[in-house]
């Protein structure tokens, strides 16, 4: 027997520890997949740097006044300049506002129909049509909506101001129909028709099949179905979507900037020809605005940039928790 | 048992001649309804035709419905019609912007187009008067640029998200998230606060990418993201099995699996941000001949020669706009179809 030459190998040495390529695989990985996080905080860092003596000095007027002027001597020098965004953020909430009233629906019933009532063939040929859609540049839109949609909008703003005109929202003193946030709505609202119908589409086609099934076996009409198992199961989600949506339409810039008049007072009634919206604030003054107002556009900025990352990230949150719980 | 064989199978569900009749006669009624109400009626033009067609649709397949069946067939049917209108009124605009674009833009559309810049010429000028050779290789290089800068921050993202799956995970998922609603001109003021203005003081395409990259980092990752958690898991123990470290398993093994999805999500990335404007009016300069150098000089592009065209006003620079629009949208469809096909090929295997 040969059992003396035979080596009884050593126990190998048993480690969790990572090689060094997988040390550097992780350590480059993990500050790529940080890189959205510090992009953000450079975002409001720099634009909070930038606009901070804007700010300081118009404290919180900066957002509760509503004019924006500034004068300077010959030397450039700022002699005087009041900037207040409040016109511009009561536009930019309004048209955003228009935007998702009117899109809301029509999403929620195009989710509808293609979930329930459309067959697969034309679903198919819906979904691509529709993102699609999603994918056109805003440029586009504005171009399309100033020279193609915005006749028949002041039209149809025409009527809803002669036959509505004594519910207080379609009401308006001087008749001027032109460019009005009513027209900016429509437009952004097609703009995130998509959007809306997409989150919805999704939160809809997880509605369990089991309770479906159920109520069409208890006799269940389509619609009673829908209304007792879909919009239950849906109903957050379709807020989420909604908030996407709005988010998206408050940030909006081309598209809002070629059809709106752009004023600076504030202004409610939505049919009159007078308006405003942050982002296109910032490309209306950006060509000749002096270094000291490019510091208050900066301060505007941030503020858009606030105020859509809060309404996004509450309308991520509420998509997120209706999609885990799959009730 | 003979019976059996020889009975026709009844279809239940099939509509009856008497029910065809009465679809027809509903769609007849409504139709003649909306001609009789737009002639009767101040209301006007083709939106009204629509929007009376459809109500008198509704209403009256709803009132057939009541009398047949009662109020819960009532509502059924009305709903129907509803969620049919919503699908409509949701694609009408689709039509409506790419026939306005083929319509108005096929006319300035010629072969000089592509040959000239607009050093010699104006928007106003006659149609054959130079091109936008200057927009379209201004826009190759914008997103070329953008494509090198995002794509592997885009992708690490991803494999953050999907291989590692670190403490980090459910914060950073958020952030892309939140990333992905920046305004695109808050992406603009951000380059112009953070770079253009403390270092290169000066318009360059470079400072245009930069923006872009912001904007198009998100759409990858998210996608990817999607892509990568599609890989079955047993692929990965595959490689970690073979003795594979993490790095080799997703070097060899995961990525090249995802490959199609990957070119899928940045292609989706490039079409997001090939028209996107407002940071482009405000980084690029947008200059009027061709460019190749990023760094340096004014960057026309696309999206500036429409911006540019459409605010010169006249009707040459409005059909240079439209024929702008048109270059620019196909360039997106082409990117999109692409996108699709690859998508829906790798869905087919």
């Amino acid at each position: 027997m040969s059992t003396q030459e035979l080596q009884i190998p050593l126990p190998r040495e048993i480690t969790t520890e990572p090689r060094r390529s997988d040390k550097i695989f992780r350590g480059v990985v993990t500050i790529g997949g940080l890189s959205s996080l510090v992009l953000l905080g450079l975002i409001a860092l720099f634009l909070g740097y930038r606009g901070f003596e804007v700010l300081r000095q118009e404290g919180i007027g900066f957002i509760t006044h509503s004019d924006w002027s500034i004068s300077t001597d010959d030397a450039g020098n700022v002699i005087d300049s009041h900037f207040g965004l409040a016109a511009m953020l009561v536009g930019t909430i309004l048209c955003s506002l228009i935007a998702v009233v009117i899109a809301l629906p029509i999403s929620v019933f195009s989710a509808l129909f293609l979930n329930f009532y459309a067959p697969e063939w034309l679903k198919k040929f819906l979904i691509t049509v529709i993102d699609m859609m999603a994918a056109f540049p805003s440029i586009l839109f504005g171009i399309w909506g100033f020279l193609v949609l915005m006749p028949s909008i002041e039209y149809w703003a025409k009527l809803l101001h002669r036959y509505l005109g004594f519910i207080p929202i379609f009401d308006m003193q001087v008749p001027v129909f032109t460019r009005s946030p009513f027209v900016a709505g429509v437009v952004l609202s097609i703009m995130i028709i998509p959007i809306i119908t997409s989150v919805s589409r999704e939160i809809f086609s997880q509605a369990p099949l089991d309770r479906i099934q159920a109520a069409y076996a208890l006799g269940a009409t389509r619609w009673a179905m829908i209304k007792a198992v879909v919009i239950p199961h849906g109903r957050s989600g379709v807020i989420g979507g909604a908030m996407l949506g709005l988010g998206r339409a408050m940030g909006e810039t081309v598209a809002v900037f070629t059809v709106l008049n752009i004023v600076f007072q504030i202004n409610w009634e939505m049919l009159l020809g007078a308006g405003g919206n942050v982002a296109s604030l910032i490309i209306l003054k950006f060509g000749d605005a002096s270094p000291y107002e490019i510091k208050a556009l900066m301060a505007a900025g941030l503020v858009l940039f606030l105020l859509t990352l809060l309404v996004n990230g509450l309308a991520n949150l509420i998509v997120k928790t209706t999609g885990k719980s799959g009730r | 048992m003979s019976n059996i064989d020889s009975a026709i199978p009844t279809k239940p569900w099939r509509a009856s001649n008497r029910e065809r009749l009465t679809d027809i006669s509903i769609f007849l009624g409504a139709f003649i309804s909306s001609y009789v109400f737009v002639a009767l009626t101040p209301m006007k033009g083709k939106l009204a035709y629509f929007a009376v067609f459809f109500i008198a649709y509704a209403l009256f397949t709803s009132i057939f419905k009541a009398r047949q069946r009662g109020s819960a067939a009532a509502k059924d049917a009305l709903v129907n019609s509803l969620v049919a209108i919503g699908a409509v009124v949701t694609v009408i605009p689709v039509f409506s912007i790419l026939l306005t674009v083929l319509r108005k833009g096929l006319p300035g559309i010629s072969f000089g187009l592509f040959t000239h810049d607009m050093a010699l010429a104006s928007p106003t000028d006659p149609l054959n008067n130079g091109g936008l050779l200057h927009a379209i290789t201004g826009t190759l290089t914008l997103v070329a640029i953008a494509l090198v800068l995002s794509v592997p921050i885009g992708i690490l993202t991803a494999l953050y998200l999907t291989e590692i799956k670190g403490s980090f995970k459910g914060p950073i998922r958020f952030l892309v998230q939140a990333m992905s609603g920046v305004p695109s001109i808050v992406a603009g003021l951000f380059i112009l606060s953070a770079v253009l203005y403390p270092i290169t003081k000066a318009y360059s395409g470079l400072m245009g990418a930069l923006a872009l990259t912001i904007l198009m980092i998100p759409t990858i990752a998210r996608t990817s993201e999607e892509v990568l958690n599609l890989i079955p898991n047993e692929l990965r123990e595959a490689g970690t099995a073979l003795g594979g470290t993490q790095w080799r398993t997703v070097a060899m093994i995961v990525l090249p699996a995802a490959k199609s999805g990957l070119t899928t999500a940045i292609i989706l990335g490039v079409a997001r941000i090939a028209g996107e404007t407002a940071p482009i009016l405000l980084l690029t300069g947008g200059g009027d001949t061709v460019n190749p150098n990023a760094f340096n000089g004014p960057m026309g592009s696309l999206p500036y020669y429409i911006w540019k065209s459409f605010n010169a006003g006249s009707p040459e620079a409005i059909t240079r706009a439209w024929a702008g629009l048109l270059v620019l949208i196909g360039l997106v469809l082409i990117l999109f179809t692409s996108a699709r096909l690859l998508g829906s090929r790798k869905a087919a295997k």
